[in-house]
C-alpha cells in the first residue's frame, strides 16, 4: 500500500510541474497587470507546437538529437518574446484603462484567434515528437518504471522556474521593480518607475513560462487542437486557489491539485477531473482570497 | 396556427416526395467522419477511401446514371456541431444517405435523429451494440460487425494463445464504446473462464493525452494480460507512452483495435501483442474472395495516401459497397421512377453485399454479419512495422448475439467448448 | 411610427417570420434565442458590475434536469419539463448565490467558474448516471398533450421560444426600472452607498442572481428541448465565456443586446464552420476585438449610434426636441 502511495505522489509530481510552469506565469501576469489572460493556454499549446516543429526540424537537418532539449528552451522564448510581446504592445496596452470584463474578453477573443491560427499553422491532425522523452530513457522505482523524462527532468525544470523566478524577484533590480508595481501602480509611476515597460517585462515572462510548460509537455503526448482549453481552466484553478499573484503559493498549489488528481486515479477514478475543481471550490468559499493570498481591503 | 402550420408540413411532404420521384443531378451523402483532433488518424483515412470509392463510382457514370457528391461532416467538432450540420445535411442538401457515425456516442446521437427526418442511413463504423439491441429502427443500418462479435472473438483468440492467464487489467476510453466493449468482453470472459480475476478497471476520457498514471498502476500491478479498446490517436498515445516505461514487455497486451495503428506505430509495438481488425479487415488478409479487386485498391490507395489500408478504409468500402446496392434494388424496384427515402430504406433490408474482403448480409434487425479476424504481431524485414501471424478467422454465426437478444445475456451463455470450435480458421503470415 | 420603435419591431417580425421564409434556419434561431436568454442572464448581474465565469452551471443544470426527466417518462409533458427545469436552476442558483453574493469582482467570477466546472467534472465521469461524455439523449415531449411530428415541434418550440425572448427581455426591462434593479447599478458605481441607504447589498445581488440562473436554466431547458441531447460541454467554461462574448458582442447596456448578439454569434458559427471550419473562431474573435476596441456598447450601441447620426434631432428618449 505505501508503494501505491510513493507511486501516486511521483505521479502527481510529474503532472504538479507542468501545472506550475503555466500558473505560475498566469499569477504573475495577474499579479502585476490585475489581467486575466485567456491567452495564457494559447501560449501553452503554441509554445508546445514551435517546440515539435523545431525538434521536427533539427531531426531533418540531421542535427544531434541532445539538441532537443535547448530547442525546447528556445521555443518558449521565442514564442514568450515574439507572441506574447506582441500581443501586450500592440493590443493589451490599448485596455488596460476599460473595465476588468472587457480586458478579459480581449484575451478570450485573442485565445479564440489563436485556437484558429494553430489548425491553420500546423493542421488537425496528431503531431507527435518524442525524442526528448527517449534518449533519457528509463529509471526504476521499485517495480515500475517510470521515464527519467517525467520523473526528473520536469519537475527539476519546475523547481529551477521556481528559484528563479524567486530570486528575479527579490535580488534583481527589475524583479523588483515588478513587485513593486504590482503591489501599488501608481505610487510606483510616482517614483518614477516605467509601468509600461514592467507590463511588457512581466507579461513577455509570464508568456515564456506557459509556453515552456508547453514545449516541455509535448515530448510525452500528441499534439491536437484543443491542448491549451483544458490546461488553461486548470491553471485558473490553482491561480485562485493559490492567491492570484502567490509565486510559491502556486508552487505548492500545484503539487495540492497534481496530487489530488493522482490519488483520486487511485482510489475514485470517477473524481480525477473534478478534484482541482473540488479543492478550488473549497478553498474559494473559505478563503476567497486563496490559500495564500492576502485579503484586499476594501477601498472606500 | 396550428392547422396552418399541420398543412404547410403536409403540403412540403407531399411536395418533397414528387420531387423525389425524378432522376436528381446528383446523389449528395452525407459521411461524419473524424477530420480533427486524436481521432483524424483514424477519420480521414476513412475519408480519402470515400473519394476513391466514390470517384470510381462516378467513373462508371455514377449510381443509376447520377453523379455521387460526398459532403465530410467532421465529428472532431463537437457534438452540438455535429447534430445541426448533419441536419443541414440531411434536409437542405437534401441527402439520399448519410454515413454515421464512427464515435458510438455520435451514432447514439445521430440515429434516433436520423429515423426522426427519415434519413436513410448506415452507421458504417460505430460499434455499440446496443442500439440494434434496444429498439428497431426503419432507416439506419450497419454494414459492419458490432462490439459483441468483435469483443467474443478477442475471447476466443486470447484463451487459444494465452490458455493460462490468471489477471486481466482494462484501460478503455471512457464513453460508449469504451464501456459496452469492457461490458461484453467480461461477461464473456467470466462465461469461458470463470477464475480469471479483475485486477483494474481504468476509463481515461476520449481524447486523453496522458495516460502516464493509468501506466504506473498497470506497472504497480503486473497483470498477466491488458486489454485495450482504444482506437485512433488515443491508441497510438496510450502504447507510446507505455512503450516507453517497458509495460509491453511486463504484460501481454490484447487490442483488438490495434490493426488500424499498426502502421503508425511502428517500431514501437514489439512481436506477441494481440491485434484485432474490427473485422475482417487487413491488408495482407489471406482468404479475401476478389484478391484482384483487393490488391488493385489497395495500390490505388498506397498511390493516394502513402499507406495501406487500415480498418475503417474497410468500414467505408463496405457501406458504400451497401449503398450502391441498395440503391440499384430500389432503382429496379421502382420501375423507371428515382426512388424515395422510404423506398431506398426498404431495399436495404436484408441486403447482401461485398467491401474489400468477404461478403456481408443484414439480418433483419439491420445489424451486418461480419467475420471476425485476429492475430499476433510479428516482425518481418518486409514491413516497417508490424504484421499479423497466427490468424484466426472467426465465421459471425459463430460470435454474434442472435436476433432479439440482449448481448449482455447471450455471452453468459457461451459453450465453453467455443474457442475450439470446427468452423474457425487459422492462418499464418505469408509474404 | 418613429424608426426608433419601428426597425426593432421589424426585425422580430422577420425573426418571428423564419419559419416561413427560411425553414432550414428555425432550429439554429431557437438555439441562439435560447442561449440568448443565458447571455440576457450574464447582462443582469453585468448591470451590478460582476461578471459570473460560471453561468453555464445553469444552463447545464436546466438541460439536464429535462434530460433526466423527460428519459424517466419516455417525453412527458413539456410544460412541465420548463417549469421543472427552471425551478431546478433558481434552487441551485440560490443555493450557490447565498455563497457567492459575498464576493466580488474577479473573485465572483472565479467561484462561479469553479462550480460549473465542478458539475462539468461530475457530468462527465458518472458515466452510468449522466451519459458521461457522450450524453443523453433527450426524448420529445408532447406540448399541451399534444404528441407532435418533428416538423410541428420545432416550429412549435421556435414560437415559445421567441415569446418567452420577449417575455424575458420586457420583464428584465422591467425590472432594471424597477428599485431593486436601480439598487443594481449602485452596487457597481459604490457599493457601501447602499448599505448606508439601508439596503443589503449581498440581498440586492442574490436576487439578482437568481434571477440570472433562471434565466440561464430557461435557456438550457429549451435547447435540450429543441436540439434533443445534452452533453457535459454545456457546463464547460468555454460556453460560460460565450454567454460573456456574446454579451459584450451584442451591447450589455439593452435587453435586446443578448439575442441580437446570440444570433449573430449563431448565424457565423454555423455558416462559417460549414464552409472554413478553421476560421470562424478567428473571425468570431476578431469582431469581438473590433467591438472592444471601437464600439465598446456593442451591436445595439452600434445600431444606438446610427440612429443619433440619421436623426440628430431627436434626443434619447424619442421625444422631439422643442426646435
Amino acid at each position: 500500500m505505501s508503494d501505491l502511495l510513493l507511486l501516486a505522489v511521483l505521479d502527481g509530481l510529474a503532472y504538479a510541474a507542468l501545472v506550475f510552469m503555466v500558473a505560475v506565469g498566469l499569477t504573475l501576469i495577474f499579479g502585476v497587470l490585475r489581467l486575466l489572460n485567456v491567452a495564457h493556454g494559447s501560449f501553452y499549446a503554441i509554445g508546445a507546437y514551435t517546440a515539435t516543429s523545431l525538434i521536427l526540424g533539427l531531426g531533418a537537418a540531421g542535427w544531434s538529437p541532445w539538441l532537443a532539449y535547448p530547442a525546447l528552451v528556445l521555443s518558449a522564448v521565442l514564442v514568450g518574446a515574439l507572441l506574447g510581446g506582441l500581443l501586450e504592445r500592440v493590443l493589451l496596452r490599448r485596455v488596460y484603462a476599460k473595465e476588468e470584463v472587457l480586458t478579459l474578453l480581449v484575451t478570450f477573443a485573442v485565445f479564440m484567434i489563436l485556437e484558429d491560427v494553430q489548425r491553420l499553422v500546423w493542421g488537425v491532425q496528431p503531431l507527435f515528437v518524442d525524442t526528448p522523452l527517449r534518449l533519457l530513457g528509463t529509471t526504476q522505482v521499485g517495480e515500475v518504471y517510470y521515464t527519467a523524462y517525467q520523473l526528473m527532468l520536469l519537475p527539476a525544470t519546475a523547481v529551477v522556474v521556481l528559484i528563479a523566478l524567486r530570486w528575479y524577484l527579490r535580488s534583481t533590480l527589475q524583479g523588483r521593480l515588478i513587485v513593486a508595481v504590482a503591489h501599488d501602480r501608481e505610487a510606483a509611476m510616482a517614483m518614477g518607475i516605467n509601468a509600461q515597460r514592467v507590463y511588457l517585462t512581466t507579461f513577455v515572462i509570464g508568456a515564456t513560462l506557459a509556453a515552456l510548460g508547453g514545449a516541455m509537455a509535448s515530448p510525452t503526448t500528441s499534439l491536437t487542437p484543443g491542448i491549451g482549453t483544458e490546461m488553461i481552466v486548470l491553471s485558473f484553478a490553482v491561480v485562485a486557489t493559490a492567491g492570484l499573484g502567490q509565486v510559491e503559493g502556486a508552487a505548492v498549489t500545484a503539487v495540492l491539485l497534481g496530487l489530488g488528481r493522482s490519488f483520486a486515479v487511485y482510489l475514485y477514478p470517477e473524481m480525477q477531473v473534478l478534484m482541482p475543481y473540488l479543492i478550488m471550490v473549497v478553498v474559494l468559499l473559505f478563503r476567497p482570497q486563496g490559500l495564500f493570498g492576502v485579503a484586499e481591503t476594501r477601498k472606500v | 396556427m396550428r392547422t396552418l402550420l399541420a398543412a404547410t408540413a403536409a403540403l412540403a411532404l407531399v411536395a418533397s416526395s414528387a420531387l423525389a420521384q425524378t432522376k436528381p443531378k446528383e446523389i449528395v451523402v452525407g459521411i461524419t467522419t473524424y477530420l480533427s483532433g486524436p481521432a483524424s488518424v483514424f477519420g480521414v483515412p476513412g475519408r480519402d477511401a470515400a473519394d476513391l470509392l466514390i470517384e470510381e463510382i462516378n467513373a462508371k457514370g455514377g449510381i443509376g446514371g447520377v453523379p455521387v457528391r460526398p459532403i465530410y461532416i467532421d465529428e472532431g467538432a463537437g457534438t452540438e456541431n455535429l447534430l445541426s450540420e448533419y441536419r443541414r445535411v440531411s434536409q437542405a442538401e437534401n441527402a439520399a444517405f448519410t454515413l454515421a457515425a464512427i464515435s458510438s456516442g455520435n451514432c447514439n446521437a445521430l440515429v434516433p435523429v436520423a429515423e426522426d427526418l427519415k434519413q436513410p442511413n448506415i452507421m458504417w463504423d460505430c460499434g455499440t451494440q446496443q442500439i440494434f439491441e434496444e429498439k428497431r429502427y426503419r432507416y439506419s443500418f450497419r454494414t459492419q460487425a458490432n462490439a459483441t462479435p468483435e469483443m467474443v472473438a478477442t475471447v476466443l483468440y486470447l484463451l487459444q494463445a494465452k490458455p493460462d492467464f490468471k489477471t486481466i487489467a482494462v484501460v478503455n476510453q471512457d464513453y460508449a464504446w469504451g464501456r459496452d466493449s469492457w461490458n461484453i468482453f467480461s461477461n464473456a470472459l467470466k462465461a469461458l473462464k470463470p477464475d480469471v480475476r479483475v485486477v483494474a478497471e481504468m476509463f481515461p476520457k476520449f481524447g486523453a493525452p496522458d495516460y502516464s498514471t493509468e501506466i504506473t498502476r498497470l506497472s504497480a500491478l503486473r497483470p498477466d494480460v491488458i486489454l485495450s479498446t482504444s482506437w485512433g490517436g488515443d491508441l497510438d498515445t496510450f502504447v507510446r507512452q507505455a512503450a516507453a516505461r517497458g509495460l509491453l514487455k511486463q504484460s501481454t497486451f490484447v487490442l483488438p483495435l490495434a490493426e488500424s495503428s499498426l502502421q503508425r506505430l511502428g517500431d514501437t509495438l514489439p512481436e506477441g501483442v494481440i491485434v484485432g481488425a474490427r473485422g475482417d479487415h487487413w491488408f495482407l488478409h489471406p482468404a479475401v474472395e476478389d484478391a484482384a479487386r483487393h490488391k488493385a485498391f489497395i495500390d490505388k490507395y498506397k498511390a493516394k495516401t502513402g499507406s495501406y489500408p487500415i480498418y475503417p478504409v474497410y468500414h467505408m468500402a463496405q457501406a458504400i459497397a451497401a449503398m450502391q446496392a441498395g440503391f440499384d434494388k430500389a432503382i429496379k424496384a421502382a420501375n423507371g421512377a428515382w426512388p424515395t427515402r422510404e423506398q431506398l430504406a426498404d431495399a436495404m433490408k436484408g441486403l447482401e453485399f461485398r467491401g474489400l474482403t468477404r461478403t456481408v448480409r443484414l439480418r433483419e434487425d439491420n445489424q451486418g454479419l461480419e467475420d471476425q479476424l485476429l492475430g499476433t504481431t510479428k516482425r518481418v524485414g518486409e514491413y516497417p512495422f508490424a504484421v499479423l501471424d497466427q490468424m484466426k478467422l472467426y465465421p459471425a454465426e459463430l460470435v454474434t448475439t442472435p436476433v432479439g437478444q440482449k448481448s449482455e445475456e447471450w455471452v453468459k451463455t457461451l459453450d465453453k467448448g467455443l474457442p475450439t470450435n470446427a468452423k474457425i480458421q487459422t492462418f499464418s503470415y505469408k509474404q | 411610427m418613429e424608426p426608433r420603435v419601428l426597425v426593432p419591431l421589424v426585425l422580430l417580425a422577420a425573426v418571428a417570420a423564419v419559419p416561413l421564409a427560411l425553414p432550414a434556419s428555425t432550429l439554429l434561431l431557437t438555439l441562439a434565442l435560447a442561449k440568448g436568454l443565458a447571455v440576457l442572464g450574464i447582462v443582469v448581474l453585468l448591470r451590478a458590475g460582476q461578471v459570473s465565469f460560471g453561468h453555464a452551471l445553469y444552463f447545464a443544470a436546466g438541460a439536464y434536469v429535462v434530460a433526466f426527466l423527460a428519459r424517466a417518462q419516455q417525453g412527458g409533458s413539456a410544460v412541465l419539463l420548463v417549469f421543472a427545469g427552471v425551478m431546478a436552476a433558481l434552487l441551485v442558483g440560490l443555493v450557490v448565490g447565498l455563497f457567492v453574493v459575498r464576493y466580488r469582482y474577479i473573485f465572483f467570477g472565479m467561484l462561479n467558474l469553479a462550480f460549473s466546472m465542478v458539475l462539468y467534472s461530475i457530468l462527465e465521469k458518472f458515466f452510468f448516471i449522466t451519459g458521461g461524455s457522450d450524453g443523453l439523449r433527450v426524448p420529445r415531449p408532447t406540448i399541451l398533450g399534444i404528441a407532435m411530428d418533428r416538423f410541428v415541434y420545432e416550429n412549435t418550440l421556435f414560437y415559445v421560444t421567441l415569446v418567452l425572448a420577449v417575455l424575458a427581455a420586457w420583464l428584465v426591462h422591467r425590472y432594471f426600472r424597477s428599485p431593486l434593479g436601480e439598487a443594481l447599478r449602485a452596487l457597481k458605481s459604490n457599493e457601501t452607498r447602499l448599505e448606508y441607504v439601508g439596503l443589503s447589498a449581498r440581498g440586492v445581488l442574490l436576487v439578482a442572481y437568481v434571477i440570472s440562473a433562471g434565466l440561464a436554466g430557461l435557456g438550457g431547458v429549451l435547447l435540450a428541448l429543441v436540439q434533443g441531447h445534452v452533453t457535459p460541454e454545456l457546463s464547460y467554461w468555454v460556453r460560460s465565456g460565450e454567454f460573456v462574448f456574446i454579451a459584450i458582442l451584442g451591447g450589455a447596456a439593452s435587453v435586446a443586446g443578448p439575442f441580437v448578439g446570440a444570433i449573430v454569434y449563431e448565424l457565423v458559427r454555423a455558416y462559417a464552420s460549414a464552409f472554413a471550419a478553421d476560421v470562424w473562431q478567428m473571425i468570431l474573435g476578431g469582431f469581438l476585438l473590433v467591438i472592444i476596441l471601437f464600439a465598446s456598447r456593442g451591436l445595439v450601441g452600434l445600431y444606438d449610434d446610427l440612429g443619433k447620426r440619421v436623426a440628430p434631432n431627436r434626443a434619447v428618449t424619442g421625444r422631439r426636441r422643442p426646435t
